[in-house]
């Protein structure tokens, strides 16, 4: 197939984390889009946005260490028609839920909400920071968008696509150097999940840094003669779902993977999408309803089962399951 | 109450405009009740306590106009409290927003007229609210955007004494004052009353003046059924510059209704008798002809 000569190979670590290519990508595109908005609470060098406050200090609006009202002050931005953007690490974000639901997306308001710092990739500073519930939490509101972007070219695109959007959404990024996994003909639409691997034996699909962790998985299965197809789903919510019943029945075998509890996250959404369209045995990487623990980013990825490895071997699982079926 | 003598700066306004914002706040009351009793369930207490603050805020005080509800130039308000939402539909329906048979809807399912205010289903209420202490920080947002936008226009939110204490309500007071924000203008219904008691057997709230002038408010107290004081108030909150103004009124919950003044069982969602109803209208000075045509024009 014509794609799989496309297929990108991991040009390895950038040193560009998602969260700064966010903030860069904000900030290029703050100019074009006047109507938008940054909102912090006390941790802009952190988030990315600490671009956007260099590049256009007045519309940086400094809410201190209080994201509950940052989050509902954002919808009264919008609603005189301002494109708030708030950025915050992601279990801060779960610390304003509430207001999300109610402010924001009960209301319909045109508020971005970037949560970096999401799941074991926040690495040192351990389980209470690494939020592994975010997916599923915010999937659950009705009306919002839910996206996680890969690598950092990814991330540009997403930022583009997010201000162009109308509707809230909620956008990982993501706090450690990041591995670059496309090139530069990448293109990103918001619903939409992509195949970066052919393959026939069995479908990994991921999000954000378990993408490049999938396609490692992909190389080590070659090896065993295992073609696994992977496929790159940026948007968890709305899930790709045709693109998935194509390759439940192409592949017959999926394995979900992301930096997240297996509960509700990409996994969950998958799940729901195949059993309306085309059931098939799914094996779920994610944290195993735990939390995390402090460690550097990838010895925490293979320490609780989110590594490439881990991956493989939920692929051959999967398999062996498919061949009962 | 010392401090709302020391601050009531007097106002002159003149007799035939008390009056008309006086039965504006008796037909807020009155479309309110009959709009619970219709709905079978809904808070009273605090749509009574609220009544004259919303017939001043649009009868006088903010320049919002009917069928103009997407017009930029005009003010907002968020009823912060959102349970209060039977006095703000019965204000929307005295003040023409809506038809006063609409707001009798209040409830039912198919109805516009949700328990709590959406702007998805009316535009003029300007945010949805119902989770204390949201509205107030939505109200904020508001305001702080206008000022960036260069719009003059105000944005006015009315607050519950037991909202107060949603931690919520103190991260925007520091943020309103921080951001200099003299377009927002805070109202605290202060009833004294929540859901189960009063707010002092609940989590005391004073010395609640000291603490919106400590979190660098201006802060100003009024009696909160005196027309001329609500008039006033705002007056004052107009003049004031570089800071916010949390304007405190000191009300009754149940007002105009004696069975329901002061009593905590009418802050909740309770489901009124027929008899109940009629009697509520009646202390509110309505006949016969108008008790009938709000209990019978049942939907």
């Amino acid at each position: 197939m014509a794609l799989a000569e496309a297929a990108p190979q991991l040009i390895g670590s950038s040193g560009d984390s998602l969260r700064e290519a966010f903030g860069i990508a904000l900030a290029g595109l703050a100019e074009t889009y006047p109507d938008v908005v940054v909102l912090d609470a006390d941790i802009a060098g952190g988030t990315g946005a600490h671009h956007f406050r260099k590049a256009y200090p007045t519309r940086f609006l400094q809410f201190g260490i209080a994201e509950q009202n940052m989050m509902a002050a954002a919808a009264g931005l919008a609603a005189v028609g301002l494109i708030p953007v708030v950025t915050t690490f992601a279990v801060f974000c779960l610390r304003a839920i509430e207001q999300a639901r109610l402010s924001v997306a009960y209301a319909k308001r045109n508020v971005k909400i970037v949560a970096s710092h999401p799941g074991l990739d926040v690495g040192p500073d351990g389980g209470s920071a690494q939020a592994l519930e975010d997916l599923a939490a915010f999937r659950a509101v009705p009306g919002m968008t839910v996206i996680s972007p890969a690598d950092p070219l990814e991330m540009a695109l997403a930022v583009k696509a997010m201000l162009d959007f109308d509707g809230p959404i909620y956008m990982r990024t993501g706090r450690s150097p990041a591995k670059r996994v496309f090139s530069d003909g990448h293109t990103f639409e918001i619903g939409k999940g992509q195949i970066l691997r052919f393959g026939s034996d069995v479908t990994l699909v991921a999000c954000g840094v378990e993408v490049a962790r999938a396609l490692q998985a992909a190389d080590m299965l070659a090896r065993e003669k295992i073609a696994a197809r992977v496929v790159n789903m940026p948007t968890i919510k709305p899930i790709d779902a045709a693109l998935l019943a194509a390759c439940a029945e192409e592949t017959g075998a999926i394995v979900t993977a992301e930096d997240h509890n297996i509960y509700g996250g990409l996994g969950g959404a998958v799940a729901e999408a195949l059993a309306r369209t085309y059931p098939a045995p799914i094996e779920f990487v994610g944290l195993n309803d735990r939390f995390g623990e402090s460690g550097e980013p990838e010895e925490l990825a293979d320490h609780c089962g989110i590594g490439a490895s881990a991956i493989a071997d939920a692929a051959r699982c999967v398999i062996k399951r498919k061949a009962r079926a | 109450m010392k401090s709302v003598l020391a601050q009531k700066k007097p106002i002159d306004v003149p007799s035939a405009e008390i009056a008309k914002l006086e039965a504006a706040a008796t037909a807020i009351r009155s479309v309110a009740i009959a709009a619970i009793y219709h709905a079978g369930s809904g808070h009273p207490g605090g749509a009574l306590s609220a009544s004259d603050i919303l017939a001043c805020l649009y009868g006088a005080e903010m320049n919002v106009w009917p069928g103009e509800t997407a017009n930029p130039a005009r003010d907002r308000f968020v009823l912060s409290k959102g349970h209060g939402a039977p006095a703000l539909y019965a204000a929307g329906a005295h003040f023409k927003f809506c038809s006063v048979a609409d707001a009798l809807t209040l409830r039912k399912l198919g109805s516009l007229f949700q328990g709590h205010p959406h702007v998805l289903d009316l535009p003029w209420v300007e945010t949805s609210t119902g989770s204390l202490g949201q509205g107030f920080s939505v109200a904020l947002g508001m305001a702080l955007g206008l000022r960036l936008k260069g719009n003059p226009a105000r944005v006015y939110t009315l607050l519950g004494d037991g909202e107060l204490q949603e931690g919520q309500v103190w991260e925007a007071a520091m943020c309103a004052a921080h951001h200099h924000l003299d377009n927002l203008v805070a109202i605290v219904d202060y009833n004294k009353l929540q859901s189960d008691d009063k707010n002092a057997n609940i989590m005391g709230l004073e010395p609640l003046g000291d603490k919106f002038r400590a979190f660098g408010w201006r802060v100003i107290e009024i009696d909160g059924h005196a027309i001329s004081e609500i008039l006033g108030a705002f007056n004052d909150a107009r003049g004031t510059r570089a800071r916010p103004a949390m304007i405190i009124a000191h009300t009754v919950k149940g007002k105009g209704v004696p069975f329901m003044e002061n009593v905590p069982h009418w802050h909740g969602s309770v489901k009124l008798t027929r008899a109940q109803a009629e009697d509520s209208l009646t202390a509110l000075g309505l006949d016969q002809t108008e008790i009938g045509g709000l209990i019978n024009g049942s939907r």
